[in-house]
């Protein structure tokens, strides 16, 4: 992030000192020189390699199998991003997962409900589950970690203590059938992609178009201030999460159908990969920064990476270190970079200013500069 | 302000009033209370959970390892941090405790025990180092470093398991041998407690780490070395994750893939179950420990009064939410009370 100041050198801590970090620089080095482009480039360079060193990686079936394989991590990361952007965070998306294919699979084997028909109670369920985070961490005030972690046992509990070990398997092949189809006959896009697309530019124009998306950045930044200036935290952040609920369930849904059976622990550990995709695409943790370009780029590059190695023969564990330290680069790389940016500030200052000067503000600077990186 | 002015009024009951006043408004006593009555009804239900010497033994050796990660945990929420990455630590450590004992069949108990603890320590340094130098979220760096421990376990460990004819005897009897009919891993785990527990309370480096949680910042400026108490919290966390990893193999003696998933949101749980503030700067290890027993001694109890174990992870969850609440019903009672005795004394002026 630059952090450049029109500010007189002299006063830093001023408060009438007027940041224009969004205006400071040409609007292609605003667009281009981003976490999210920096994760965009990463993928594109990754698809590259891949396609000219992988052997099949550029045949039919590896994009198909690939979508298919992150289309639940895909649709679960847009809530999460706009949770996650209030500074915010559900640990219990993968256990709604699990709980609304269990529910698909009894309301289907067991009460003869159809596949529609039991996947709407579903999401209802879902948004229920969604609106019981949401109440406690937005209505009560809870730490929304400490609730979530709470409620990812309790929501999977539900669902293992549901169905037990058993698993429902009989559904019928037309909708199996629909969560595998292709968009068009050889086509590398599964059909999931396109309740997904319809999702992502709703997720887009709601996070950067609406007035309820500066809302949520502004949580994110400060929450007492976008109280101030009039933002409805409790509401957006109830909403937020009710729609992680609701979305989590519909990838429930996919997920049970596309494997045809329904368990108590289907999606295991699902939350951790949703949210490592997001931070990797360029979320703050912290809230208040990130973008839905990033976030799509980060859980595809997942999946790029995953699929690449998995053709070369690599197993899943030595791809979870890739993706483990990929994750922790991402986050130190901003903090490098920041302090990167910090030394080439101070040298471009030092030029100017008396050097007892410089000397002087330095940690005011240091200071202000860590605080917005959080 | 003149010296003898003192900033807080000393209190006006006498202390021992005020000592068992404390004591039972206190957070342990209440979980305290609520594990010793599931023990109860479910000991009513079935006498054979308590009083059977089986029974008994299970009662105490199977929150053991537990125990001791969620005393680690503890130490590093504390700081405001958390470590996800203490369940795959303890996988590693398992693996590499079998490991040791597979290819030097002689080693002694002790040195393997103290290999374990450095296996974890540095897995923790590892972490702490990341969150404390790069100033980055400990919520991610330590989920960036499950995935890498977990992986570097299982890639590891390949297709192989350890299997409890490849340790030597002594050491399985660790997991069931009893002094004074307390298991042996019981009392590591309460030692563990007692040395953790008394620095935190008494030591310098304790209390400077409640400072670091209750304001980073202001630990910064008052001059703390926050940095080394942070890296030194995380450190303690893993090394105490890689004990865990040793118990782990003196009490099932065999080391499958599995061994430790899941593990961290339970020790986070038994934390806040206990009282922890899951945003640091409060919140005791004994209060994580008797939510560690709570749990774990949940999660067998229900089977014995006739809940089918499925829904156990529910009533887990469900605690869990319960402890959360329950605190900012206090805290908000607590708060009340202090405006309240606040507006006092200034209308007393």
């Amino acid at each position: 992030m630059s952090t450049t100041t029109l500010d007189r050198p002299d006063r830093p801590g001023d408060s009438r000192v007027r940041t224009y970090p969004a205006y400071s620089t040409p609007l292609w080095r605003r667009v281009l020189l981003t976490r999210e482009f920096a994760v965009i480039a990463l993928l594109v360079a990754v698809i590259f390699y891949s396609n000219n060193n992988v052997p099949n990686f550029d045949g039919p079936l590896t994009f198909y199998y690939l979508f298919l394989d992150i289309a639940p991590i895909l649709l679960i990361a847009l809530p999460m991003t706009l949770v996650i952007i209030t500074g915010e965070i559900d640990l219990s998306v993968a256990s709604v997962v699990g709980l609304s294919s269990v529910l698909v699979g009894q309301l289907h084997a067991d009460h003869g409900l159809s596949i529609p028909v039991a996947g709407l109670i579903a999401i209802l369920v879902g948004a229920l589950c969604g609106a019981f985070n949401g109440f406690l961490v937005a209505y009560v005030g809870l730490p929304s970690l400490a609730v979530t972690i709470g409620t990812l046992a309790l929501y999977r509990g539900i669902a293992q203590g549901l169905l037990g070990t058993k698993a429902v398997t009989d559904f019928p092949d037309k909708w199996t059938d629909l969560a595998k189809e292709r968009i068009a006959e050889g086509s590398s896009y599964p059909m999931i992609l396109i309740p997904f697309l319809v999702l992502l530019v709703l997720f887009a124009w709601m996070l950067h178009f609406s007035s309820f998306g500066r809302g949520v950045y502004e949580i994110g930044l400060n929450d007492e201030a976008a109280h101030f200036s009039g933002v409805n935290v409790e509401r957006t952040k109830f909403l937020l999460f009710v729609m992680a609920g609701a979305v989590s369930a519909f990838a429930g849904i996919y997920f049970t159908l596309r494997f045809g059976s329904a368990r108590g622990d289907n999606a295991n550990g699902m939350e951790l990969q949703v949210i490592a995709a997001v931070l990797l695409g360029g979320v703050s943790i912290f809230g208040g920064r990130g973008a839905l370009h990033g976030v799509v780029a980060g859980v595809v590059l997942i999946g790029v990476i995953s699929s690449a190695m998995r053709l070369q023969g690599e197993t899943v564990n030595v791809i979870n270190i890739v993706i483990g330290t990929l994750l922790v680069l991402s986050v130190i790389s901003t903090s490098l970079l920041s302090a990167a940016q910090a030394l080439w500030a101070r040298r471009g200052r030092a030029g100017g200013p008396p050097s007892s000067e410089t000397g002087q503000h330095r940690p005011a600077v240091a200071a202000s500069e860590s605080t917005n990186e959080r | 302000m003149s010296t003898d002015t003192l900033l807080v009024e000393p209190s006006a009951i006498s202390p021992t009033k005020r000592i068992v006043g404390e004591l039972l408004r206190s957070r342990e006593i209440a979980v305290g209370a609520v594990l010793v009555l599931v023990v109860a009804l479910t000991t009513i239900k079935n006498p054979n959970f308590l009083f059977t010497s089986n029974g008994w033994r299970d009662l105490l050796l199977t929150p053991s390892l537990l125990l001791i990660l969620a005393v680690g945990q503890t130490v590093v929420i504390i700081t405001r941090n958390v470590d996800l990455s203490v369940g795959s630590t303890l996988g590693l450590t398992a693996y590499f405790t079998g490991k040791l004992f597979v290819d030097h069949p002689n080693i002694p108990i002790l040195v393997v025990v103290l290999a374990g603890l450095l296996m974890g320590a540095v897995l923790g340094l590892v972490n702490g180092v990341l969150v404390a130098f790069f100033k980055v979220p400990a919520l991610v760096i330590t989920l960036g470093t499950l995935y890498i421990y977990r992986g570097i376990f299982l890639s590891w460990a390949g297709s192989d398991r350890i299997n409890a004819g490849d340790m030597p005897k002594d050491f399985l009897a660790l997991g069931t041998k009893q002094i004074l009919t307390i298991p042996v891993l019981t009392i590591v785990g309460l030692v563990v407690l007692a040395a953790v527990g008394y620095y935190l309370y008494t030591a310098r480096g304790g209390r400077e780490l409640y400072a670091i949680g209750s304001d980073p910042e202001a630990a910064v400026l008052y001059g703390l070395p926050v940095r080394r108490r942070v890296v030194g919290a995380f450190v303690l966390c893993g090394a105490l994750a890689g004990l865990a990893g040793v118990v782990y193999v003196a009490r099932y003696g065999t080391v499958s893939s599995g061994a430790g998933y899941g593990m961290e949101l339970q020790a986070v749980g038994a934390a806040v179950i206990g009282g922890v503030a899951i945003f640091g700067g409060s919140g005791t290890v004994w209060g994580a420990a008797i939510g560690a027993f709570l749990l774990v001694t949940i999660n067998r109890a229900l089977p014995v009064v006739g809940i089918s174990d499925f829904w156990q992870r529910a009533v887990v969850g469900a605690l869990i939410i319960a402890a959360v609440v329950l605190d900012r019903v206090l805290s908000a009672r607590q708060e009340r009370r202090l405006v309240a005795a606040r507006e006092e004394t200034r209308s007393n002026r």
